[in-house]
């Protein structure tokens, strides 16, 4: 595994500024990210979250100002090396995005057959040691994507962002479109795997939505208002905000 | 009939921005793929992936339309030669048509038609399902990935195809003028080697690379643009289909009179 980061912020960003054309969609956002914690970046549809988790990525270019990441400025990478970089995130996507022509074992088995040295014995080993720990049962290592439910394409997914010891896990929106137990049992995982793993700086943050999800797992919440950060706070404090957005938010 | 006029005109400047617009995407595509062809890692098994996919797949298809080309083409020319009493002319002229212009058009309808689709597909699926940005945030380059192998298979597997039809082609067109025609099979065969010679399959097999590759660039492209869900994966997998075949035709018109020139 490699070094682990121990600075305080996995993630920083300075006065950040982005503009799609003339519309602005990020506007002077300044924060940090708590290592070795679980954030939750929330906020309505169109508030910036995905573009701001884009930019943690290296996906997107700020139009002004800063974001550094494990103690690294992107603004300052090539694309060389920002692909280089982006083997200390692991993330799963809103539908999981598992690769289609392969299956879970394979989608697994994909990032270190890419990027490490490992001989097939030793991936075998990993690859089913993941799945195991995310509840994917040997029968289903080995079926296609199509032919897993929801809520398993998301596990697989969360086994594939581990695969290669992530430092940063991404989640964005992890629970879009499974049912309300389904999604619980997926916001267990996710912080079962932090807890496991945020001893060695293991951060996890997650673009969501879904209030009442946010409230029980994460341990700080961001909440994003039309490309602005209303407020950057832990948990308790956040339930006592008497911001009037946020009041609406917790209302609903 | 002011106001007709302005939207008018505003409609025409849209088209060309939009138009220039796309060149320009098209170019940068084009370039990167360029550039990441050259770039390691190298992706063999990809490749043979689709060489195996363009090549082997399309064999059967290419079987049928080479044969019934082939025997077609030797029953419509028969009776014009029989009146001039140069049917002995009818095999070596099958041939040169086969080698320098049907082969390495036909074979690319064929592609264009079958992998120029699939290739937008599939990479279009992939795109509207999350799956190139999941291979971006690995840090694996999309275009390295998914467009190189394709483009290459289609640029290797395309003159393949194109042989494969030219030999096919001739063995149709001989069954028709040998057992239905009544040609002697000596005489069909006899003065193929008198008349053609190797630069007319040389100029077929050219044709057939430069094919290859505008069905792979065209059929990749289309797929990386899909824009929105299951209608736009059918909308770039039409216009891989429409772009590639036309631009298999009006290209074959000035590679031909390029290669005449050379050859």
């Amino acid at each position: 595994m490699a070094e682990r980061y121990k600075g305080e912020f996995s993630v920083e960003f300075d006065h950040l500024v982005k503009n799609f054309g003339t519309s602005p969609v990020l506007r002077d956002v300044s924060f940090g990210i708590h290592t070795g914690k679980i954030t939750t970046i929330l906020g309505f549809s169109g508030a910036g979250k995905t573009t701001l988790m884009k930019h943690i990525l290296g996906l997107a270019k700020p139009t002004s100002g800063r974001v550094s990441v494990l103690g690294q400025c992107l603004n300052d990478m090539s694309e060389l090396e920002l692909r280089e970089f982006r083997r200390n995130f692991g993330m799963v996507f809103q539908y999981a995005a598992l690769f289609d022509f392969l299956t879970s074992y394979e989608n697994v088995a994909f990032p270190m057959r890419e990027f490490t040295k490992m001989n097939e014995e030793e991936i075998k080993q990993k690859v089913m040691g993941l799945l195991d720990s995310v509840g994917i049962s040997k029968e289903a290592a080995y079926r296609l994507p199509s032919e897993l439910s929801g809520g398993m394409r998301k596990r697989v997914g969360l086994a594939r962002g581990l695969a290669l010891d992530p430092h940063i896990m991404l989640y964005d929106e992890p629970t879009s479109g499974l049912d309300p137990i389904t999604t619980h049992v997926v916001y267990d995982l996710m912080r079962d795997t932090h807890r496991a793993n945020e001893k060695n700086g293991f951060t996890s943050i997650i673009i969501s939505h879904d209030i009442h999800a946010t409230l029980k797992y994460s341990d700080y919440i961001v909440f994003m208002e039309q490309g602005k950060v209303v407020e950057h706070l832990d948990v308790e404090t956040f339930k006592r905000s008497e911001n009037p957005v946020i009041r609406r938010f917790l209302e609903l | 009939m002011k106001q007709m006029v302005i939207d008018r005109v505003e409609g025409l400047g849209k088209s060309i921005l939009d138009s220039i617009n796309g060149l320009g995407e098209f170019t940068n595509f084009t370039m990167n793929t360029i550039y990441w062809t050259f770039k390691p890692p190298y992706r063999f098994v990809l490749l043979f992936d689709q060489l195996y996919f363009i090549g082997n797949k399309s064999i059967f298809i290419i079987f049928l339309t080479a044969s019934f080309t082939g025997a077609v083409f030797a029953f419509q020319i028969y009776s014009g030669f029989k009146a001039i009493n140069t049917d002995s002319f009818i095999g070596p002229i099958v041939a040169i048509a086969l080698a320098k212009e049907l082969a390495p058009v036909l074979s690319g309808l064929v592609v264009a038609g079958r992998c120029g689709a699939a290739m937008a597909a599939q990479i279009g699926s992939m795109k509207v399902t999350e799956q190139i940005d999941a291979l971006e945030v690995m840090g694996i380059n999309s275009y390295q990935y998914l467009a190189v192998p394709r483009i290459l298979g289609a640029m290797i597997g395309l003159p393949m195809l194109s042989a494969l039809f030219l030999a096919i082609g001739y063995w149709g067109s001989w069954l028709v003028g040998t057992k239905i025609l009544g040609i002697d099979p000596i005489m069909y065969t006899q003065k193929i080697s008198d008349i053609m010679n190797l630069s007319m399959v040389a100029e077929g097999l050219i044709k057939a690379t430069v094919f290859g590759y505008l069905i792979g660039i065209i059929g990749t492209y289309q797929g990386f643009t899909v824009t929105g869900g299951a209608e736009g994966v059918g909308k770039g997998t039409n216009m891989a289909v429409v772009w590639g075949m036309i631009t298999v035709l009006v290209v074959d018109f000035f590679l031909t009179s390029f290669l005449v020139k050379v050859l």
